[in-house]
């Protein structure tokens, strides 16, 4: 019998560790992806910059309702039309307990665009900007051209130490050799796909943080990481899966916390070429591109009852989209509202621009890359049907997808209409409308994404101007009047910001992000 | 022996190069990884440089050329996605692999052998067909469905194992596992069953198949009638002649384990390489998919030689210059 008592000695030592109490002094939380490296010029990708802040920290950092906030300079002004003075924050100490000065800023903007084999790196954020070193606690940063965004661009960029950074490779990062920063926290280990660790700076300029030790789990599964946080392995997850919300909720052991994100879902639509390779005539006839008439854009987008895929598809995680990003963020326009679910107006716009029987066509997307985005594209294209426009769908993977969507027509964006999703890291609108929506210039490095080719110059023009003018309430007008011009052009059909969703074990407070991030130092009991 | 050996690298360096070429002229066609590499918010300059950085700028034979030259340097080329060596990578999730899969086959054999064993020795018995319909269940279920069915019950429900993850490592012999830690072991028990079910299903009809064919034959007639022990019986001549085909099975499906067991690593959030493949199939990070399937061949060819040199101990009339022939 000596096996049955060994057994039920395992089964109690099992069952005591499995629900730990929340006196622990350590936040463990399950998130979707993990961070490629640990190095923060290495991917310049959400799951390694959410992770990373808490380690590193920038010049300018984002609170969580989006608005900018001082970090690691106290400071920020325009002392020219073209230069900028960030004062910093004196009495920081690195990890390793030197202090952070100017030249740990310089030696930054240095390394961030260079970083060997890196798949994404910082260049955007610092391409065309020269600092200077002015004293140990100031530095000038100038442009050829008035550059407003300059504390949006540098909110992005994660500071390191020359000292330790210099030479360094992302491995030396990874290992935990070079990952020393000014966060609140102290990296202890990184387990590829297992686990990263980190732990309390007592050093901390901002005061004692409040966890003794985070850990991070990746766990890419929905339902897994939905079970992880049921079990009590993890503390708080974010991501979760939409139709796991409702129960969630009713669960009291857990609390859910639901912020709207800089994230738009939306349509873009092919408004270059003449004949549209994805849209056909009734007959399956070769057509002239339909798209390229307002009157079908605005029908299309009446088409879309936009409630019922927040209510239904996104099971309430998500609000209808009237523009670029919702109304709260910056440059933004109050006088946009989400098109109505018009049916009947659409049929009769449709008629007016010679399709009185409408038209066939495919629609395009990826399948798994947004939040419930087969569902959305499935439900629009019935909704479509309704109206006579005879919609098929099909979705690819996300590789398959996005290469296609982008070059797959002898270097030119191959579909006709497709679904996309959008999220404007600079937290205002211009983040979007120049990529989106402004005239493909590789030279300007505008319409980056803009896989209809929408082409419009009175936009161009304005979102130009709105990039030179420095004065904020001047800029956001600007940038307003833009969002206007290209939503009632019908430039994309915008649908839904979806909400961004984390569960936590009940008495645990997070101020859900709108950048999505999940930062265990904002995690309060 | 050494004719054997020569024969079998042969073959395999010619699948080897073949399918290195059907992956990397596949994973081309199939799609640009830049896109999903790239910052959505990079412009043009920023995303020709990465294609530039990857070296995806040149034509595709040049990059299959660059790459054969590595490769036979030892270097597969650095991961897209993590910016390492792409062999690194790889073998740094190795052994959390292992573990799961040798844990899977051990199970299936102590398990699996002593039931089909009873099943077929006495296969009228009500408890045979209990073990038999058993194996058919372990046989249907789909893997991911287990995986969450177990989580649900011994972690969220009863909480007597952790849900997800693996657990801490300790390094004995020289061999870092988180078998050798209590908390390691709790938090491969789930996943090990998850994966052990579908083999222990197998093993237990191999050797219920077995044994019912070897007990009607002479030799056990013979052992019986010299009065041998039972005992003696079904542990020595009766075991060691079903033992083969188990042997080849498991031996594959131990290659199996390790090469592919994408769906109990995804769903336990276990750190080993099948859930590397699957993100880098997904990501079309094709220096890891290259290197992966070539070492996938090489373990294979590797576990296949092993089988035959298993047989040569199992069966004396086999040698190993016969099968090659």
């Amino acid at each position: 019998m000596g096996w049955v008592k060994a057994f039920a000695v395992a089964a109690a030592i099992g069952m005591s560790g499995a629900v730990a109490p929340l006196t622990a002094q350590e936040l463990k939380i399950g998130v979707m992806a993990q961070p490629s490296a640990m190095d923060p010029h290495f991917h310049n990708l959400t799951p390694n910059n959410s992770m990373l802040s808490h380690i590193f920290e920038r010049l300018v950092e984002t609170a969580a309702d989006g608005k900018l906030k001082p970090g690691l300079a106290t400071s920020w002004k325009t002392i020219d039309d073209t230069t900028w003075e960030f004062k910093l924050r004196p009495d920081v100490k690195w990890h390793n307990g030197s202090a952070f000065t100017a030249d740990d800023v310089v030696f930054t903007f240095e390394r961030a665009p260079n970083v060997p084999n890196s798949p994404s790196s910082f260049a955007s954020a610092i391409k065309g900007k020269t600092i200077k070193k002015v004293d140990d606690l100031t530095v000038h940063i100038s442009t050829a051209a008035p550059f407003p965004l300059m504390p949006n661009a540098l909110s992005n960029v994660l500071i390191v130490s020359k000292a330790v950074g210099n030479g360094a490779k992302t491995e030396d990062y990874n290992s935990g050799k070079a990952a020393v920063g000014t966060g609140p926290y102290k990296f202890a280990s990184y387990v590829p796909d297992d686990r990263v660790e980190v732990v309390r700076n007592d050093a901390y300029w901002g005061g004692k943080p409040q966890w003794e030790k985070i850990t991070f789990r990746p766990i890419k599964a929905a339902p897994a990481r939905v079970a992880a946080l049921l079990s009590g392995d993890v503390d708080m997850i974010e991501d979760v899966p939409t139709t796991d919300i409702e129960r969630l909720k009713k669960d009291d052991k857990l609390t859910i916390v639901q912020t709207v994100s800089r994230r738009v879902i939306y349509f873009h639509l092919d408004q270059a070429r003449d004949v549209t390779p994805f849209i056909k005539g009734k007959d399956g006839a070769e057509i002239k591109n339909p798209l390229k008439d307002l009157r079908v854009r605005q029908a299309l987008s009446k088409a879309i009852n936009r409630e019922a895929i927040v209510s239904r598809v996104m099971e309430g995680a998500a609000i209808p989209a009237s523009q670029f990003l919702s109304e709260q963020f910056f440059g933004t326009s109050k006088q946009l509202k989400p098109v109505a679910y018009d049916p009947e107006g659409a049929k009769k716009l449709l008629e007016a621009a010679g399709y009185p029987n409408g038209f066939k066509m495919t629609m395009h997307g990826p399948n798994g890359r947004y939040t419930n985005d087969v569902k959305i594209i499935e439900a629009v294209a019935q909704m479509f049907t309704r109206i006579g426009v005879e919609t098929t769908v099909e979705t690819l993977p996300p590789a398959v997808f996005f290469s296609r969507a982008s070059t797959g027509n002898k270097g030119e964006p191959e579909f006709s209409f497709i679904l996309v999703g959008w999220s404007a890291d600079t937290g205002e609108t211009s983040g979007s409308l120049k990529p989106l929506v402004g005239t493909f210039d590789k030279e300007k490095g505008s319409g980056t994404a803009n896989r209809g080719r929408y082409s419009n110059p009175d936009l161009d023009k304005l979102v130009e101007e709105a990039l030179k003018t420095n004065d904020d309430a001047k800029r956001g007008e600007i940038l307003a009047k833009a969002s206007e011009t290209a939503i009632n052009d019908v430039a994309i059909i915008p649908v839904q910001y979806p909400l961004s969703t984390w569960a936590l074990k009940k008495g645990l407070k997070y101020p859900g992000r709108a950048d999505e991030y999940t930062i265990g130092s904002d995690v309060t009991r | 022996m050494l004719v054997t050996l020569l024969r079998r690298l042969m073959q395999s360096a010619f699948v080897v190069v073949a399918m290195s070429v059907i992956v990397f002229f596949g994973v081309h066609i199939v799609g640009d990884p830049v896109w999903l590499l790239v910052n959505p918010q990079a412009d043009q300059a920023d995303i020709e440089a990465t294609i530039r950085a990857l070296g995806l700028d040149r034509p595709i034979h040049e990059q299959y050329f660059h790459f054969v030259r590595g490769a036979l340097a030892g270097d597969f080329g650095k991961s897209f996605t993590f910016g390492e060596s792409a062999l690194k990578v790889i073998l740094q999730r190795m052994p959390a692999t292992l573990e799961l899969a040798i844990a899977a086959v051990v199970m299936a054999i102590i398990i699996g052998i002593p039931l089909g064993l009873y099943a077929g020795l006495k296969p009228q018995s009500p408890i045979s067909k209990t073990i038999m319909a058993g194996s058919i269940v372990g046989f249907s279920l789909p893997t991911f469905w287990v995986g969450l069915m177990l989580i649900m019950v011994f972690a969220v429900m009863l909480g007597w194992l952790p849900s997800t993850g693996r657990g801490p490592t300790a390094t004995y012999f020289g061999i870092t596992s988180s078998a050798f830690t209590l908390e390691g072991l709790r938090h491969l028990m789930l996943p090990a069953i998850n994966l052990a079910l579908l083999k222990v299903s197998l093993v237990i009809r191999l050797t219920r198949a077995g044994t019912m064919e070897a007990v009607h034959q002479d030799y056990i007639k013979f052992a019986r009638a010299k009065g041998l022990a039972p005992r003696r019986i079904v542990g020595v001549h009766l075991l060691k002649n079903i033992l083969i085909p188990v042997v080849t099975v498991l031996g594959l499906e131990f290659g199996n384990l390790v090469a592919f067991s994408v769906v109990t690593e995804t769903i336990f959030a276990w750190p080993g390489m099948g859930k590397l493949l699957i993100n880098a199939i997904q990501s079309l990070d094709r220096p890891i998919v290259v290197a992966y399937l070539i070492m996938i061949v090489l373990l294979f060819v590797f576990i296949n030689l092993v089988v035959d040199l298993l047989y040569s101990v199992l069966d004396p009339r086999v040698r190993l210059s016969d099968r090659a022939a």
